[in-house]
């Protein structure tokens, strides 16, 4: 056990002499790969940022209610009544027809026209507030509401909510396979980088074999080498995006400011920070493993 | 112990290398392997250290067949091998101390009985005073000796040496000759590959010829 720890203690100084050994190789490698993990990340952080955003967005969701002209006041009791006990209803505002025939004749120029109307041509209205805002679930509760006896119309206001969940769905997708074809080029770097080192190095491998080195004691360093480089990378990508979050976070409270907004931007999560890391070096050390195995089985 | 059952080894396109051999070497012996250049010695080695594997017949070490050694196996095989190259196969980008560092460090040796042994081994070639030199600072029959410590440094149960004397001058050859006999007093199975007749002259001799063993 001692022994084993002492061997893979080894395995990263080396790893650790050969990164530094050639820094400004180590330099290029660790920015190409920072770059490659940049976008996607930065992809995330806009994501993140763009939901919370949204969802600040989606409380005013509503649904308009509209009564037939011949619902007297009982029916549009009754209803209120119905609308109020209704589970997946939150809020409910009435509006009656002559509120609304006094909003529209306080606009210029529509008085006139009112005026000349033989009778009030606005519906008892009601603005529903739904429990659930997702747009199923508001779909769901308008058709319901369609079949209240003596409601005319109702309208649904979350069109914009499904292009927005349909842009936000398009987003991500985006940046999971832009992820999905840098850390392709990530595996490819790694994969590249050991094959040179071992190029480099094969004298000493071949020693070794014939001295009674087993596969994993002369694979051990590039795997470790290949795991430091790319959580080297993943650390560039992180202070890249980072940098530039910080860099970008009073403009875009500004932005936000002239359409009214409060609006903050927010740097990548913990957990993202992460996964970012985690997965930089378990590419890297995976680009390393195929380049060993590409050799190690071929000599 | 070592044995080569009707072993025959053949490189495409259909050159014979070794045709037939048959041979027993009891542990502790030391033999010479005798014979020109191109007679099959080295292959003879490269087998027994299963760098190579025969085409035909079987090599057996400690009771091992090779042929059926699984690749896994083979670095514990080599453990226990001490080989000595034509071309030495010395790392030149490191110092005397830690080419003779590598099986130990291989073998997972702690790192102050590492250094004793290493120690010991170049002090019993006479390069002690030399373990920070690079290989390259070296003379060719240091280099040589070089060679002998790293193979035998982790204490095998066999030698093989290939030519471990060539380029050498008379003198420098003796005391390299003078170094195995040391090893094989300590029960070590050594054998030797060498076109020098006047080597080992007390020494049992397997004499190839054309692949043949005669």
């Amino acid at each position: 056990m001692r022994i084993w720890l002492l061997n893979h203690r080894n395995a990263i100084v080396l790893a650790l002499r050969r990164l530094t050994v050639a820094p400004l190789n180590s330099l290029l490698s660790t920015l190409a790969i920072g770059i490659a993990l940049a976008l996607p990340a930065g992809g995330e952080l806009l994501l993140a940022n763009a939901a919370k955003l949204s969802a600040g967005m989606a409380a005013p969701a509503q649904i308009s209610v509209f009564m037939d002209l011949q619902a007297d006041q009982r029916t549009v009791a009754e209803t209120d009544k119905q609308l109020r006990q209704h589970a997946g209803v939150k809020t409910v505002r009435f509006v009656s027809r002559q509120e609304t025939l006094a909003r529209m004749r306080a606009k210029e120029g529509l008085a006139e026209v009112i005026d000349m109307l033989p009778t009030n041509p606005f519906p008892d209205a009601f603005i529903v507030g739904p429990g659930d805002d997702q747009p199923q679930a508001m779909e769901a509760l308008a058709a319901e509401l369609r079949r209240l006896r003596h409601v005319e119309h109702v309208q649904l206001d979350s069109a914009w909510i499904r292009r927005l969940d349909a842009a936000m769905r398009l987003a991500r997708m985006l940046v999971a396979s832009l992820a999905g074809l840098l850390g392709l080029g990530l595996v490819a770097i790694a994969f590249n980088t050991i094959r040179l080192q071992i190029v480099s190095g094969r004298a000493e491998i071949e020693v070794s074999r014939l001295l009674g080195a087993t596969d994993g004691y002369i694979g051990r360093p590039f795997q470790y080498f290949g795991f430091l480089q790319g959580l080297a990378g993943g650390a560039a990508a992180w202070l890249m995006v980072t940098g530039i979050a910080w860099w970008l976070h009073a403009p875009v409270a500004d932005l936000a400011q002239a359409y009214g907004m409060e609006f903050i931007l927010q740097p990548l999560a913990a957990s993202d920070s992460a996964v970012l890391l985690a997965v930089a070096a378990a590419l890297g050390w995976l680009g390393a493993t195929l380049s060993l195995r590409q050799y190690l089985r071929g000599a | 112990m070592i044995r080569l059952d009707a072993v025959g080894k053949r490189y495409p396109p259909g050159i014979d290398a070794l045709v037939d051999v048959s041979v027993e070497i009891a542990d502790g012996e030391l033999v010479v392997l005798a014979g020109h250049s191109g007679a099959g010695k080295s292959t003879l080695l490269r087998l027994i250290a299963a760098i190579e594997l025969p085409t035909r017949g079987a090599v057996l070490v400690n009771g091992q067949n090779l042929s059926k050694l699984k690749r896994r196996a083979v670095p514990y095989l080599r453990r226990n091998l001490g080989l000595i190259f034509q071309d030495q196969k010395l790392l030149f980008d490191r110092s005397v101390f830690d080419n003779v560092m590598l099986p130990l460090a291989i073998a997972g040796f702690a790192p102050a009985e590492a250094k004793r042994r290493v120690q010991a081994a170049l002090d019993k070639v006479g390069l002690l005073a030399r373990e920070k030199a690079l290989p390259i600072m070296l003379s060719g029959g240091e280099q040589q000796r070089l060679a002998i410590a790293r193979a035998v440094v982790g204490r095998p149960g066999i030698v093989l040496a290939d030519e471990p004397t060539a380029h050498l001058d008379t003198e420098t050859a003796a005391d390299v000759a003078r170094i195995f006999l040391e090893f094989q007093q300590v029960g070590t199975t050594v054998l030797v590959a060498t076109y020098d007749n006047a080597l080992f002259p007390s020494a049992r001799r397997l004499r190839l010829d054309h692949g043949h063993l005669l």
